[in-house]
């Protein structure tokens, strides 16, 4: 047993960060809000060249041939720098939609509860839908994630009065990537606030000295670390009830680790300048998406009656 | 990332399986909290069999009376008897989990040959004597006195809180041997027997109703010099060893428990009709999660500290124990919601459980002073003024 990441896997991490850093860096995050541009083809593409989407498809079908832990990191990345679009999405449509490997195609997914489906204008396709549907534009909450209203929403729910479309057998590691996007936020949002605490100064020193500041930021600290620990872990065994506790403990940490960061930032964290809101908006979309918290809530409840202790 | 086991790993557990299915079913219950030389006998003699059966300080150097297993290997161990629900180290705690690995670390070898090894049969108990009335978070500030006289210290003062004393063979004492230097400069690590003339111990209950914690007055006590452990005004950096390995390692084992304990309780709210509130019901799933990732969490941990050299636990433990202490406390108030009025009986495990979890975030350094080490030594933000 060694639950570190090898050496490959950490190259492979500091490699799509050196990547994002370069093409999706700060200015670029700004621009594409001021131009409303969610979804930028060319980063796509890009993204699809560097083997994002194709990475867990086999070389035999022109893919990476990596696994789930592999594609964690990477993601976790994407969701360090903000990167908005299907991501998710269009990674589990690699070898299912034409062009979703290559990252020349957009592949939405009805991985939302209700009749709300993300990044519908842009999409070439919709993960578990023959057809594009039509939709009703919505005013999203995140900037950078429109919404659209489908009018049927091509499948059948799953008891509780969500709609999963066929979406289902993308279920599972559509939530750990969903996870893995929000631990990368969650480990931002730790280095924004700590940062942010080391430089602004009141009463004549940095407020990250003062010890309630300090405190939040040890506390996000911890959360981010055990999310860590339970997204990694899914990703290595793929068992169902590691799956559930690493999606509800990283949209924790995300959403918990947003709130924090943009507490420290005071006046500053409640501007769209700062950085912060948009995290946090983001974390909130994807909290809804795949698995809830509720639902990872019941489904380990259920595991946990059966187990032998 | 790896979480399959090696076969040598794979056939230690099941040797070690197989031991513990053997021993355990003819051990007797452990005594009640009240009757603590009941307690340290039936802790040593848990002590006694595993140093026969070869387990005894799996962890430990070999140079040191240990088996020089790996860390894997002992994280297999704490996690094999946690979930035959083995007897804890109870009173061997202090000797077997941080002032054995101190010595081990910081001591000549006399001291280790004359120490070590009865910590490891399970003939000898220590305590710690760290805090002071007047020095606990601040334990740098701490007063009690060491005077040279020939080749004796010559001690005075008193410590409180120290866990299982009324039992102790030895404890390990901090004393300040350099009144002028700046706090943390005069400091000195010694072992000293809790027999000596001058240590008068005082029971402590605790709010469970047991006295398992003590004050100590020393009066005049006398200790050889050549049971320091370290240079003299060296024990401050002899302590942070201690404390490394205190929050480092100390309640791993008690994770798995934590797991068992929620699939018990599940089935008492299925069986008493709590589990259909489905409030009460997802608090358990979370934290089913929850105990599940701090698990992984230890491996984490364990993997970590098995790549790097020394064997001394990193600054992570205090991420863990801050995450572990409070789920613990948040584990046992649910089982009072599962309970109901029920939980009002002290005749209810749970119940005294849930008193003993209120002193996590206390013990071995509160929440508050994990929280400014995560934060100087981790994210490396200022010190306060
Ligand atoms: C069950 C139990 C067993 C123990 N066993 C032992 C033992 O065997 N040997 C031993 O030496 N000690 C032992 N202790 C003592 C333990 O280490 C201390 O209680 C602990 O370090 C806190 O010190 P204190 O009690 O003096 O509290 P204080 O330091 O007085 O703290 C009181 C409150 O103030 C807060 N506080 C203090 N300083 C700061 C700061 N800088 N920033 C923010 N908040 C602060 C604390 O977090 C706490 O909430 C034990 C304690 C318990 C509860």
């Amino acid at each position: 047993m060694d639950f570190q990441p090898t050496e490959d896997q950490k190259d492979l991490r500091a490699g799509v960060r050196d990547l994002l850093a370069g093409r999706y860096g700060r200015e670029a995050l700004r621009a594409s809000l001021d131009t409303g541009t969610a979804v930028d083809r060319g980063l796509w593409r890009e993204l699809g060249a560097a083997g994002f989407f194709a990475l867990r498809l086999p070389e035999s079908e022109g893919g990476v041939g990596l696994g789930l832990p592999e594609a964690v990191l990477v993601f976790e990345e994407a969701g360090r720098a903000l990167v908005p679009g299907p991501l998710v999405a269009t990674h589990l449509a690699a070898g299912v939609v034409p062009g979703a490997a290559a990252g020349t195609a957009v592949v939405s997914a009805f991985d939302l509860g209700g009749r709300l489906v993300a990044h519908l204008g842009e999409a070439d396709a919709v993960l578990g839908a023959s057809a594009v549907p039509a939709g009703e534009p919505v005013r999203s909450v995140d900037p950078l994630t429109p919404l659209h209203r489908v009018a049927s929403y091509g499948g059948g729910g799953d008891g509780n009065g969500r709609s999963v479309g066929d979406c289902s057998a993308f279920r599972e590691a559509g939530a750990l990537l969903t996870a893995a996007l929000q631990l990368g936020s969650a480990l931002r949002t730790v280095e924004l606030a700590v940062r942010y605490a080391g430089e602004r100064e009141q009463f004549g020193q940095p407020i990250g000295a003062f010890q309630a500041v300090k405190h939040l930021c040890a506390g996000m600290l911890v959360r981010a670390e055990v999310a860590r620990t339970a997204v990694y872990a899914a990703a290595v065994t793929q068992d169902p009830g590691e799956v559930a506790a690493a999606k509800l403990l990283a949209d924790g940490a995300a959403v918990g680790n947003a709130r924090d960061c943009l507490q420290v930032h005071g006046g500053m964290g409640f501007t769209w300048e700062a950085d912060v809101h948009l995290h946090l908006k983001r974390a909130w979309v994807r909290s809804e998406q795949w698995r809830t918290a509720g639902e990872a809530e019941e489904l380990l409840a259920q595991e946990l009656l059966g187990s032998a202790g | 990332m790896d979480l399959t086991y090696t076969e040598e790993e794979q056939d230690f557990r099941a040797r070690l399986r197989a031991w513990l299915a053997k021993v355990l079913p003819e051990l007797p219950a452990r005594p009640s909290p009240d009757d603590w030389p009941g307690r340290r006998a039936y802790d040593l003699g848990w002590q006694r069999r595993l140093y026969e059966a070869g387990y005894a300080g799996l962890h430990w150097p070999v140079d040191a009376g240990g088996r020089g297993a790996t860390p894997t290997q002992h994280l297999i161990f704490l996690e094999e008897t946690e979930r035959a629900g083995a007897p804890y180290v109870g009173a061997n705690f202090v000797g077997l989990l941080h002032a054995g690995p101190t010595i081990a670390a910081e001591g000549t070898a006399a001291q280790r040959a004359r120490w070590l090894p009865p910590v490891l049969r399970g003939d000898e108990v220590w305590c710690q004597g760290f805090s002071e009335p007047d020095a606990g978070s601040d334990l740098a500030s701490l007063r009690t006195r060491a005077v040279r006289d020939g080749d004796d210290y010559v001690i005075s003062g008193s410590k409180i809180w120290t866990s299982h004393a009324e039992v102790a063979d030895w404890c390990e004492l901090l004393v300040r041997t350099d009144p002028d230097a700046p706090k943390h400069r005069g400091i000195t690590w010694l072992a000293m027997p809790m027999d000596a003339p001058g240590v008068t111990v005082r029971p402590l209950r605790t709010l469970a109703g047991s006295t398992e914690f003590a004050e100590m007055f020393l009066d005049d006590v006398r200790v050889p010099v050549a049971d320091r452990v370290g240079a003299e005004n060296d024990g401050w950096r002899v302590t942070m060893v201690t404390l490394s390995f205190e929050r480092g390692t100390a309640f791993v084992g008690e994770v798995v428990a934590c797991r068992r304990t929620l699939g018990e309780l599940a089935r008492t709210a299925k069986a008493n009709g709590r589990w259909d509130d489905p409030v009460l019901r997802r608090r358990l799933g979370r934290l089913y999660g929850e105990f599940g990732a701090l698990w992984r969490l230890t491996q984490w941990n364990v993997s970590e500290a098995g790549r790097s050299a020394g064997g001394v636990p990193g600054i992570g433990g205090s991420v863990f124990k801050l995450a572990y202490s409070h789920a613990r406390q948040e584990l046992y108030d649910t089982a009072a919601e599962v309970l109901g009025a029920q939980s009002l009986s002290l005749e209810e495990e749970w119940t005294l459980d849930r008193l003993s979890s209120l002193s996590y975030t206390i013990a071995a350094g509160t929440s508050q002073i994990q929280r400014n080490i995560v934060a100087e030594r981790i994210l490396g933000l200022p010190k306060g003024r």
